[in-house]
């Protein structure tokens, strides 16, 4: 019950974070998009050691994530539900690899310890730069860009209708479920001798709505494709910001930016 | 258990994405062809059935525990294996963009593993099997059973290779099989009984509809569908074999191979093509564990002529002032920014 | 202009699973009409308001908009120019946005985006809701998510207006709004309700149909003032033209 609240919650909160107009809401979703897997790819592209080359990537969330005004509260508590799985598989690390690795003059850590905060950093990267884009793009754009990338449109119809109807749905899961609840004994969950009538109740009533948005798509004129509008044109800015980025990430991605800056204050210590 | 962002390497994520798309596109031009438009609605809306029905707490007797459905089975035979997939394949692409669960370069991977298996292999094999002598509250218990369990023990195992290939942790191949099999087991049980159950109420509540989604499929002939069943796995195993290789030996002639394989698969309709091509040439600049050649280029580094894991004081603190100062920089960027932003908003006022 | 603008003729229908549904209902509805169509539950009003649009076909007797057939190939034709509301606004609304979701419908019938756009927003206009046009469409609170609902028809520019159960689950003040909207509406209406105040205020003439027929056919006001005939069909006099509960004395309509 209260899962389901919250992620409608959570749906709610991402849609409304989407409406906003700053510099980064505006720009173009398809380039948006492309940073986003830019990034992605140059994260995940690092070698498990390699946890310092990695540092500079935090610029990408913390500037878009200032610039477009979104708060942090809610990103970051998505980001404590989704790591512990990240961390349940990276803790695995510092058991099987002992090898020593960094050697300070005061301090040294394994291999496995390095590869696991640098597992947790990207873990950390990944799931804000997906949050970031979706709070700062919307669903409704997100399809745009599938349409531009040519995705069929009966997928991206498809993929809408399911997004529209997850919290007509939660809605009415969850009243079911409440009122199971309220007749039910004090055991918490629904009981094996009602999963086939609850959920099949459920199932045939959400097949009867299937039936009834059919007929409404088809008194408008569906006939089994999918029109959507026209789409925003790209501009120099959004250009821009995609090569500015990417140039970034390149950069980053072939010169290990923070060795480079402790080397140079190390050496001016020295 | 879907798979991380963080645990995976590139290669492995671009290679389940082409094998994916080739599937999506599979399917996408099977429901098309299937004339019947009301598919689409009944597809779109049992998604977000599926999405919410996950959230039902099942508890299951005598542990004091509770299960979830997972739904890929259930979207099969309901909507037969070539639209269940595409359900399931837009449930996952929500749940990555909106929730982090998984993350959108292991799209590819989750697709694969929670639809592919019970898509095209448990419902056809499997279940369609069991029921091809009609339909009886038994037959579908053990069909919903046997093909949710091996669906589940297929995808779960297809993680470890995914996890493995990628080589972000150290978990070694027979531990993680150890871990994730047994887990999968228990999950596969829960979600056969669950599937069994609704299956069975709404076949005794209205037969047609659960005879009527596997008409449409008989008719489509099995061999095909066999065909394409092992078309894929061909396609998968390549594709791990390719990406293995990669990791492997990391220099340009396995890249080129794979980016040739990779297209070879992928005989999708125009847009996907290309996308993934674009894709695929952007990780083939950013060759994944390159870090020896790096150590090359990176000049700035202070005297670092051993090769990784090295232990070299040096690198390492300066590796660690630097970072320390970097991630100083970055908040104080975004401080600063608000800061501004702020102010304007102020001065608006 | 009085041409005779849907006509209906000993429409039957049964559904697969045996049950009687329609039962060879006559009428006719004149151009500009607005016809209240009355009856208990499962009497056939949805059924009937069904096969207006060609979401049902008929098993016997058939129907006519205008001089075109309801059959399958005229479809697209009788589709633009009968608008149906469903009752549950959540089924109409299929779309993420209010824009999208008017939209739907006119670029199904592939006109140019600046044309789809100009109905777009004049439709939206006309039910008051035009600020809330990029809005996603499940955040709509019910009375805004009815006038969605009735502006996504509107934009098809339809010449009859087929609704079912257009005031279900609205509070009052919405309830009021979505009244004095339809009041404005020149179209040729056809109102499914149980509310019987609303088909009184809205509608000139009331069909009553009982287990798939036509009881009776006439003046909104005499039919809804005829106590015995209102509750012989499982029906009520309207609340306003009950007397009142604290003194008893019959208002004056």
């Amino acid at each position: 019950m209260s899962n389901m609240m919250t992620s409608l919650y959570n749906i709610r909160i991402l849609d409304e974070l989407a409406e906003k107009r700053t510099v980064i809401h505006n720009i173009h979703p398809l380039m948006k998009v492309l940073t986003t897997c830019l990034y992605l790819i140059v994260i995940v592209s690092f070698n498990k050691y390699e946890l310092s080359g990695l540092l500079p990537l935090v610029f990408y969330p913390i500037i878009v994530i200032a610039l477009a005004d979104l708060p942090l509260v809610p990103l970051l508590k998505r980001m404590l539900i989704v790591l512990p799985l990240i961390i349940g598989i990276g803790l695995f690390n510092p058991l099987f690899d002992r090898s020593p690795m960094v050697v300070l003059p005061w301090i040294q850590l394994s291999g496995g310890w390095i590869s696991f905060l640098a597992i947790l950093l990207k873990g950390v990267l990944t799931i804000l730069a997906a949050l970031v884009l979706i709070a700062t793009t919307g669903m409704t754009r997100i399809a745009a860009v599938l349409g531009m990338l040519r995705v069929p449109r009966i997928f991206i119809l498809q993929l809408l209708l399911t997004y529209r109807y997850i919290s007509v749905l939660i809605e009415e899961v969850g009243r079911t479920v409440r009122a199971y609840a309220l007749r039910s004994r004090r055991e918490k969950g629904v009981s094996f001798s009602d999963w086939g009538s609850l959920t099949g109740h459920l199932l045939l009533r959400t097949m009867e709505r299937a039936q009834r948005v059919y007929h409404s798509m088809c008194c408008r004129g569906f006939a089994g494709e999918y029109h959507a509008g026209n789409t925003s044109k790209i501009r120099i800015e959004d250009i821009l910001y995609f090569t500015g980025w990417g140039l970034y990430f390149v950069l980053v991605r072939f010169f290990n930016i923070p060795t480079a800056i402790g080397s140079l204050i190390t050496g001016v210590v020295k | 258990m879907h798979m991380a962002d963080a645990l995976i390497s590139p290669v492995v994520g671009g290679a389940m994405w082409a094998v994916t798309a080739g599937v999506a596109a599979y399917s996408v031009k099977k429901v098309q062809n299937d004339l019947d438009e009301q598919k689409i609605p009944l597809m779109g809306v049992m998604g977000a059935f599926v999405f919410a029905a996950q959230m039902i707490n099942f508890s299951i007797p005598a542990t004091g525990s509770s299960g979830h459905l997972g739904g890929g089975l259930i979207l099969a035979i309901l909507l037969g294996p070539y639209a269940g997939f595409l359900t399931m394949a837009s449930i996952l692409t929500i749940q990555a963009l909106f929730f982090a669960d998984g993350g959108l370069l292991a799209l590819g991977c989750n697709i694969f593993n929670l639809g592919f298996y019970s898509c095209f292999i448990a419902y056809p094999l499997i279940y369609k099997l069991i029921m091809r002598k009609g339909y009886s509250m038994g037959r579908i218990f053990t069909g919903a059973m046997l093909a949710a369990i091996i669906g589940l023990q297929l995808g779960a195992f297809s993680v470890v290779l995914e996890t493995l290939f990628s080589g972000k942790t150290e978990l070694p191949f027979s531990t993680f099989i150890l871990l994730m099999q047994p887990i999968h087991l228990a999950i596969g049980v829960v979600e056969g009984l669950v599937t069994a159950a609704v299956i069975g109420f709404v076949w005794q509540a209205r037969p047609e509809i659960i005879e009527k989604a596997a008409l449409g499929e008989v008719l489509g002939r099995i061999s095909i569908k066999k065909v394409l069943a092992g078309l894929a796995i061909v396609a998968m195993i390549t594709g791990g074999i390719f990406s293995w290789f990669a990791s492997a030996n990391p220099d340009g002639l396995e890249w080129s191979m794979f980016n040739t394989s990779g297209k070879e698969e992928l005989e999708a309709p125009g847009g996907i093509h290309q996308t993934l091509t674009a894709i695929q040439e952007k990780m083939a600049f950013l060759p994944d564990y390159s870090f020896k050649n790096q150590q090359e280029t990176n000049t700035n580094a202070v005297e670092t002529k051993g090769t990784w894991p090295a232990v070299d004081a040096g690198t390492s603190v300066s590796g660690l002032v630097g970072g320390v100062m970097t991630l100083m920089l970055a908040g104080m960027t975004g401080f600063c920014i608000y800061m501004i932003k702020r102010r304007h908003k102020i001065s608006d006022v | 202009m009085s041409h005779h603008i849907i006509q209906v003729n000993n429409l039957k229908y049964s559904y697969p699973g045996g049950r009687q549904a329609l039962n060879g209902v006559n009428f006719q509805i004149l151009h500009g009409e607005s016809v209240g169509i009355v009856g208990a539950n499962g009497a056939g009003k949805s059924t009937l308001l069904m096969h207006l649009v060609g979401v049902l076909f008929p098993d016997e007797g058939e129907i006519a908009v205008g001089e075109v057939p309801v059959i399958k190939k005229t479809l697209p034709l009788i589709r633009q120019s009968v608008g149906m509301v469903f009752q549950d606004p959540d089924d109409q609304l299929f779309m993420t946005t209010v824009y999208d979701d008017v939209a739907f419908g006119p670029r199904n019938y592939k006109l140019p985006e600046e044309e789809v756009e100009k109905r777009v927003r004049s439709a939206l206009e006309t039910v008051g809701i035009l600020h809330l046009m990029d809005r996603l469409s499940y955040k709509l609170s019910g009375g805004e998510k009815r006038a969605a609902a009735i502006a996504t028809v509107l934009a098809m520019k339809p010449d009859i207006l087929v609704m079912d159960e257009p005031s279900s689950s609205l509070d009052p003040k919405s309830r009021r709004r979505l009244i004095s909207l339809l009041r404005c509406f020149t179209h040729t209406k056809i109102i499914a309700s149980h509310d019987l105040d609303m088909v009184l205020e809205l509608c000139e003439r009331t069909i009553i149909i009982q287990d798939g027929k036509v009881i009776i056919d006439g003046p909104t006001g005499e039919i809804l003032a005829n106590e015995e005939l209102m509750e012989k069909c499982g029906l009520e006099m309207p609340l306003c033209l009950q007397g009142c509960p604290v003194c008893g004395t019959k208002k004056a309509k």
